[in-house]
């Protein structure tokens, strides 16, 4: 074992910043992070064994003790849920003969509950040993089982392979793009290389001043003007400069970047480049979440093969001193890590812990110097602007949103999938477009974005009404919204925070146990102010974008379905602790074997 | 020559040197940020939050914001107090905090800052949360339930190559602060006791110490935290 | 006017609360002056006679019969005052909570050094007349509604004093730095 890691250290060449990947490695490798490897690579790495211990239990895919030839990650978003995750998880148990965040008894087979993994349009779905399972039945568990018990490869579990390049050699996934509406700027085609082409004749100052003058915002959510993010990256001092694409979409219900990995990777490694070049930067990394592995051969040879056409590497497409690579970083579950600074900490080998601002990543970001990160379909939009112009992009969308949005559509609907639509598009007209009946409310932008209803449809996707960083799920009016949708998004927030911020760390979870007491039927109408209160304390009090927006499923939904809470609440009582005297006596009863007396 | 710049707190003018931390510059004027993560002269961690103060309309944690000249600061008003009282109430209830038992009662930063700002009983439910309290350490004690993961130990306390004795573990509502097994087996006396007076809270105990001073000589029995702070000016 | 009326009781505490209530010295009867007391350790009233104005509670709730009492206080007084560390929080009491309850009892009847060779018949006591113990030990205001609270480890005399003059009186509460503390 220790040779193994010792390999494995040297390949990174003794690195500390490259812990994750070391970590990833080990994990794959030996099947979990012993003890053993742990202080091996603390030793080597001249770290502490708690230092590496403190980056390893960060992340979810990490694990000091084996999770089984077999380790079944079985989503549980809420529309996993929706689309029948519970009998599926039942029918894992049963055939397993254990239940989740166990292994089997003869340590084959262990099952796992983990976040979104970016397949809300073909839900349920699990990652097993890195390939993933989607529109899982009961049946079919009973069949990958039995492959499993068997000792089958996870490869040959399976020959229904997904649409266009989901059935290449390098994917061989049953992945499906369900690639629904294409507009004119990203799933359009053009000629690889041809933006790349015009840039180089093109100072990098007039290239940043193209994006500025297309008005591009970024897709991830947080819409800052792209073009003035470079500017003050490139305008930052520091010995070199950094283009970092985040691919972490961790927020549930969005796999837009899936499918843009899939099917363009080329126009977003086109789109680093010429990043790479308005920066003056040398190297980019493409940060991905590991849910996405099962990509990893096919974009690490993509990478290559633009290396060996001149796209990437130096003195690129024939341009002195243009000299520009990519790496891939792999996360390993963390959907706080989508926030650019945990990005950046993660990359560096560390706990994805958001940092304080200032300094902002364009002024120290990656390694403590100027870093630009991007989101995927920014950068992709960027090589669209550059080879048509910002006065053809500004042409689509409204004046302050341009171009166009990839919105991920999942849920209750007839069609769901990827749609690429102009800013300014009504949601109604999206939910009509998508096959949305029987509605009763619709999640925009995932949990930390809003739960809206019938009154909220006539707005527009855009940033001067209701902005989106790209997806919407359809709950359908035979849900329970509360119980099924707010609390499954509350319990993600509790998962997924970082820990560091007193609120985020610990109001998420009053939060949560203020909303059970309430679903609970405890609830009386001070609760409902208390809740208010309580959750506007988060928006403004945390230092990151997950804290800040870990109230809104409570926040969004009493303000849209207040309604829904007060039908649960206990108007004639002024107090209800919640208290439950036959609850509280059960366990004390049954220990000493009599029978409460209440 | 350092350049002066001036700017207000809560209407009050102040002056502090430029690249200075809100807080640190308010410390320097006389009044009194409440904090439990800061440790002057450490790089701040922005993660207890109770520092937040108001600038140009927003909440902004006064040990990671440089002052600027001309700055307008809110510091003490209702909205910002009460976010305070609701934070320390917030660490009273996500741990186990039996203040009679404590061997740093009357020298705890989070009792005292719960007593400057009169809480009476959290206006959150318990969570009695199921800690564990780690004596494997020869010199220490770290009690998980009253770690209120300030990261001050982690920031502040290197063995003598520089590395880290204590970091964290986990994450979210499951963090915990972890201490390294081999580099701390031989911690000094010495050390153990800078370990204890580096946390704010009882969570790291000097083995074979506490409970050595009486009531009422302890360092917030008669005086509020942040007094010193406030006499000087 | 008829005086005010005082009822007072210790659930899971150590009566040391009650002690500190003594401890207002002299003004104790000043206090017999201003007010009548009615169920009550201090006057061995054992049930409630009369509605009261005030209930003072010390200790948190480990079992039913816990429950019950402050059920009846709730019940019997106007204003519940929650006084000393085990009612605000559960106090010492609440170090057993997250433990299981049949560890606590194994170790309270069957493997304690004090009890593990007296135990023959491995008897964990389960007869009706017992309370039941809770799962864990409850702050009073999570299970009946609580007016005020008084805390402390006792809570100072001063403060208990200073507190029931302002309730009676209707004036203002000041709280001097010293009386409030939570040890």
């Amino acid at each position: 074992m220790r040779n193994i890691v010792n390999k494995i250290i040297k390949k990174y060449k003794n690195d500390k910043t490259r812990l994750m990947d070391i970590l990833i490695d080990t994990q794959s490798e030996i099947g979990f992070i012993p003890d053993e490897a742990v202080e091996e690579i603390a030793q080597i790495l001249n770290l502490s064994k708690v230092d590496v211990v403190q980056t390893l239990t960060f992340y979810h895919f990490f694990s000091q003790k084996p999770i089984g030839e077999y380790a079944v990650y079985l989503n549980n978003s809420v529309v996993a849920n929706m689309m029948g995750r519970v009998e599926v998880a039942k029918a894992f148990e049963e055939e397993v003969g254990c239940g989740f965040d166990n292994v089997s008894e003869d340590g084959k087979i262990g099952l796992y509950n983990t976040a979104c993994i970016g397949m809300s349009d073909q839900e349920p779905a699990a990652i097993i040993n890195g390939t993933v399972f989607t529109k899982l039945t009961p049946n079919k568990v009973k069949d990958i089982v039995a492959d499993m018990r068997a000792g089958k490869n996870v490869k040959e579990m399976f020959d229904n392979y997904g649409d266009s390049e989901n059935n290449s050699e390098l994917i061989k996934s049953m992945v499906t793009n369900n690639i629904m509406k294409r507009g004119e700027v990203l799933f359009s085609d053009y000629e690889h290389g041809s933006a790349l082409k015009k840039v180089i004749t093109m100072t990098p100052e007039e290239v940043i001043e193209e994006i500025k003058d297309s008005y591009l915002r970024g897709r991830g959510g947080a819409g800052f003007p792209t073009g003035l993010k470079w500017d003050f990256c490139r305008q930052s001092e520091g010995e070199i400069r950094y283009v970092m694409c985040n691919a972490d979409e961790g927020e549930p219900g969005t796999f837009k970047e899936r499918v843009i990995l899939t099917e363009f990777p080329k126009l977003l490694f086109e789109g680093m480049a010429i990043a790479g070049y308005a920066l003056d930067a040398k190297e980019g990394v493409l940060y991905l979440r590991s849910e996405y592995t099962y990509l990893k051969n096919y974009l690490e040879n993509i990478i290559q093969e633009l290396r060996e056409t001149n796209q990437l590497g130096e003195n690129i497409a024939g341009k002195e001193g243009f000299n520009f690579d990519i790496r891939i970083q792999f996360g390993a579950g963390a959907y706080v890590c989508g926030e650019e600074s945990a990005l950046i900490e993660s990359a560096e080998g560390k706990r994805g812990e958001p940092r304080n601002r200032p300094p902002f990543p364009v002024q120290k970001g990656y390694m403590q110097q100027p870093t630009v990160v991007n989101n995927v379909e920014t950068l992709c939009n960027v090589v669209k602007i550059m080879l048509n112009g910002a006065d053809w992009y500004t042409m689509m969308g409204t004046r302050e949103s341009s171009g166009t949005k990839l919105i991920s559509v999942s849920g209750d609907c007839k069609y769901p999938g990827v749609y690429e639509v102009e800013w300014g598009l009504r949601i109604r007209d999206m939910l009509e477009m998508v096959g949305a009946e029987d509605i009763q409310a619709v999640q925009v932008g995932g949990p930390s974005g809003s739960c809206i209803g019938k009154r909220s449809f006539k707005r527009t996707i855009c940033y001067e009404d209701f902005p989106t960083g790209g997806s919407m799920m359809v709950i359908g009016n035979k849900r329970n919204l509360l119980n099924d949708v707010v609390k499954n998004f509350m319990e993600f927030f509790i998962e997924e925070s970082c820990g560091s911020c007193v609120p985020c760390r610990a109001l998420t979870v009053i939060l949560k146990n203020k909303l059970e007491k309430i679903l609970y039927g405890n609830g009386v109408t001070n609760d409902l102010a208390e809740l208010e209160k309580w959750c506007n304390m988060m928006k403004e009090s945390n230092r990151c974008g997950l804290g800040q927006t870990a109230a809104n499923p409570i926040l969004t939904s009493l303000k849209n379905f207040r309604e829904k809470y007060e039908e649960l609440i206990n108007k004639d009582i002024e107090f209800d602790s919640g208290f439950d005297l036959s609850a509280a006596v059960a366990e004390s009863c049954e220990a000493v074997d009599r029978i409460p007396n209440l | 020559m350092s350049e002066k710049i001036k700017f207000t707190i809560d209407d009050k003018e102040c002056f502090a040197e430029k690249g200075q931390n809100v807080l640190d510059a308010a410390t320097d004027n006389g009044i009194f940020i409440p904090a439990l993560c800061h440790i002057r002269g450490v790089k701040p961690a922005g993660a207890c939050r109770l520092c937040n103060v108001k600038i140009a309309g927003r909440l902004m944690t006064a040990c990671t914001t440089p002052v600027e000249s001309g700055m307008e600061i809110e510091n003490d008003i209702p909205e910002i107090q009460d976010l305070r009282l609701a934070i320390i109430e917030m660490l009273f209830v996500e741990g186990n905090h039996f203040c009679p038992a404590c061997e740093k009662s009357g020298n705890c930063e989070l009792q005292a800052l719960a007593y400057r700002y009169q809480m009476m009983v959290p206006r959150f439910p318990y969570e009695f949360p199921v800690k564990e309290i780690d004596a494997s350490c020869p010199k220490l004690i770290i009690d998980h339930n009253r770690c209120i993961l300030c990261k001050r130990c982690i920031r502040s306390f290197k063995d003598e190559n520089g590395k880290n004795i204590f970091a964290f573990k986990k994450r979210g509502h499951k963090l915990q602060i972890n201490i390294d097994e081999k580099l701390s087996a031989n911690l000094s006396d010495e050390m153990a006791q800078k370990a204890m007076d580096i946390c704010p809270v009882g969570a790291i105990i000097h083995k074979g110490k506490g409970f050595d001073e009486p009531i009422g000589t302890r360092k917030y029995d008669k005086v509020p935290i942040g007094s010193d702070i406030e006499s000087v000016v | 006017m008829s005086k005010p009326i005082i009822a007072t009781t210790s659930l899971a505490g150590c009566f040391g609360c009650h002690m500190s209530l003594l401890d207002i010295d002299e003004r104790i009867l000043e206090l017999i002056e201003l007010v009548e007391f009615n169920k009550s350790p201090i006057d061995d009233i054992k049930e409630f006679t009369k509605q009261c104005d005030i209930g003072l509670i010390e200790g948190g709730c480990c079992n039913s019969e816990n429950v019950h009492v402050l059920k009846d206080f709730r019940k019997n007084c106007k204003i519940l005052i929650s006084f000393g560390e085990c009612a605000l929080m559960g106090g010492l009491p609440a170090f057993r909570n997250g433990i299981p309850i049949k560890e606590c009892l194994d170790e309270a009847y069957l493997n304690g050094p004090t009890v593990v060779n007296s135990n023959p018949d491995k008897i964990l006591p389960n007869d009706d007349e017992i309370p039941m113990m809770l799962d864990k030990v409850y702050p009073c205001h999570e299970v009946v509604k609580i007016d005020y609270f008084l805390p402390g480890c006792p809570p100072r005399a001063d403060l208990i004093w200073d507190a029931l003059v302002a309730i009676l009186t209707g004036n203002e509460l000041k709280l001097p730095y010293e009386v409030v503390k939570f040890d």
